[in-house]
């Protein structure tokens, strides 16, 4: 039996492939991508987590022997950071394939093609 | 329907195949290898409390360094793709006096709480790149507020690479004075608040680079809402 929140990180990850894969509509499928991104996150902070610890901020009594893992924290930092930069990207590149088709189905996009 | 169907009957496998594989992995448990070393040897090391900073800025930061690239070539792929001849705001209403009034009073508010976010990267949680998301904020709030806003692209653009080419220097610096990239030379040759670990000014180079970074994350998300709120303009005449 797996952990509640490993559940809900495969529960979100798998929500967003099912956009992904199923919609239709860009923009959709883009919050699909971000949802299953959030997921991921999730995913690794809760597997740095450590049962009654706090946060790796060693002050006010907080000692190496009970705070929680911080690599996993510091690589969600970048992860954040990098799922804000390729969301900006592909938002881009969606303004673009509206500007030019007039729609966001894929479908349509692939027949209009050429 | 079929779609649905064998994409439900993939996320199936796939869900099925991840909760195999984690189930191996206690919840909750001391799994710590590195990141004990970390926790033991932060506050000697780097003078930081926070050990997240510590890590993302002193331990791992040619890694932050690459991330800050990859922003900065993010914002640029924008910049390119949405290059058009002539660009202007086309919003054709202001908004509304609550808004308007808000964003006024409250924008030095916001401006003020994102650089205390990245001045206090090293003591409390944030860090550049929330303290840079929060300035990008309070411009975007002016974007929506005001239908004729734009923000100074003379003064943006050369601050966010200046900002850049500071903490390649500062990394530099540290090539120079000690052995290798990053090397925090304030914290380890000159060796300045080593007696108020905890407090404002200590943490090395920390505070120095977390500042150059919220500012150039702040005025790159800036940039990219700036490209992506004005549209293009034919003069068809």
């Amino acid at each position: 039996m797996i952990s509640l929140y490993y559940f809900g990180a495969i529960s979100l990850i798998l929500i967003g492939m099912y956009a992904v894969l199923v919609k239709r509509n860009l923009l959709k499928m883009l919050v699909g991508l971000s949802i299953m991104e959030t997921g991921v996150n999730l995913l690794l902070i809760s597997i740095g987590y450590v049962s009654n610890r706090t946060a790796p901020i060693l002050s006010e009594g907080a000692t190496p022997q009970n705070t929680v893992d911080p690599i996993p924290q510091a690589l969600v930092l970048t992860a954040i950071v990098i799922g804000v930069a390729t969301t900006a990207l592909a938002l881009t590149v969606v303004i673009n394939l509206y500007s030019k088709y007039k729609t966001l189905d894929v479908e349509e996009i692939r027949r209009l093609r050429g | 329907m079929v779609k649905r169907i064998l994409a439900i009957i993939m996320l199936l496998i796939v869900g099925f195949w991840m909760a195999n594989a984690l189930s191996g992995v206690p919840f909750g448990e001391d799994k710590m290898l590195v990141g004990k070393y970390y926790l033991e040897n932060v506050k000697e090391q780097t003078g930081a409390v926070n050990a997240v900073t510590a890590v993302v800025v002193n331990y791992r930061g040619f890694d932050t360094l690459g991330e800050v690239t990859v922003l900065f070539i993010a914002s640029t792929g924008v910049g390119a793709l949405l290059w058009r001849k002539k660009k202007e705001r086309t919003a054709k209403s202001e908004g509304s006096v609550v808004l308007r009034t808000g964003s006024k009073i409250l924008l030095p508010f916001i401006m003020l709480f994102g650089a205390y976010i990245f001045i206090h990267g090293h003591l409390t949680p944030g860090g550049g790149f929330p303290g840079g998301a929060t300035i990008a904020t309070a411009f975007l709030m002016l974007y929506l507020a005001f239908k004729d806003y734009e923000i100074e692209h003379k003064v943006f653009e050369p601050i966010e690479g200046l900002a850049g080419v500071g903490y390649v220097t500062v990394g530099l610096i540290g090539l120079a004075i000690g052995s290798y990239f990053l090397f925090d030379w304030i914290w380890q040759t000159w060796g300045w608040g080593h007696e108020n670990i905890g407090r404002l000014l200590s943490a090395g180079f920390i505070p120095i680079i977390y500042t150059l970074i919220g500012i150039k994350v702040g005025t790159e998300l800036t940039g990219i809402v700036d490209n992506m709120v004005r549209e293009e303009v034919k003069d068809n005449d």
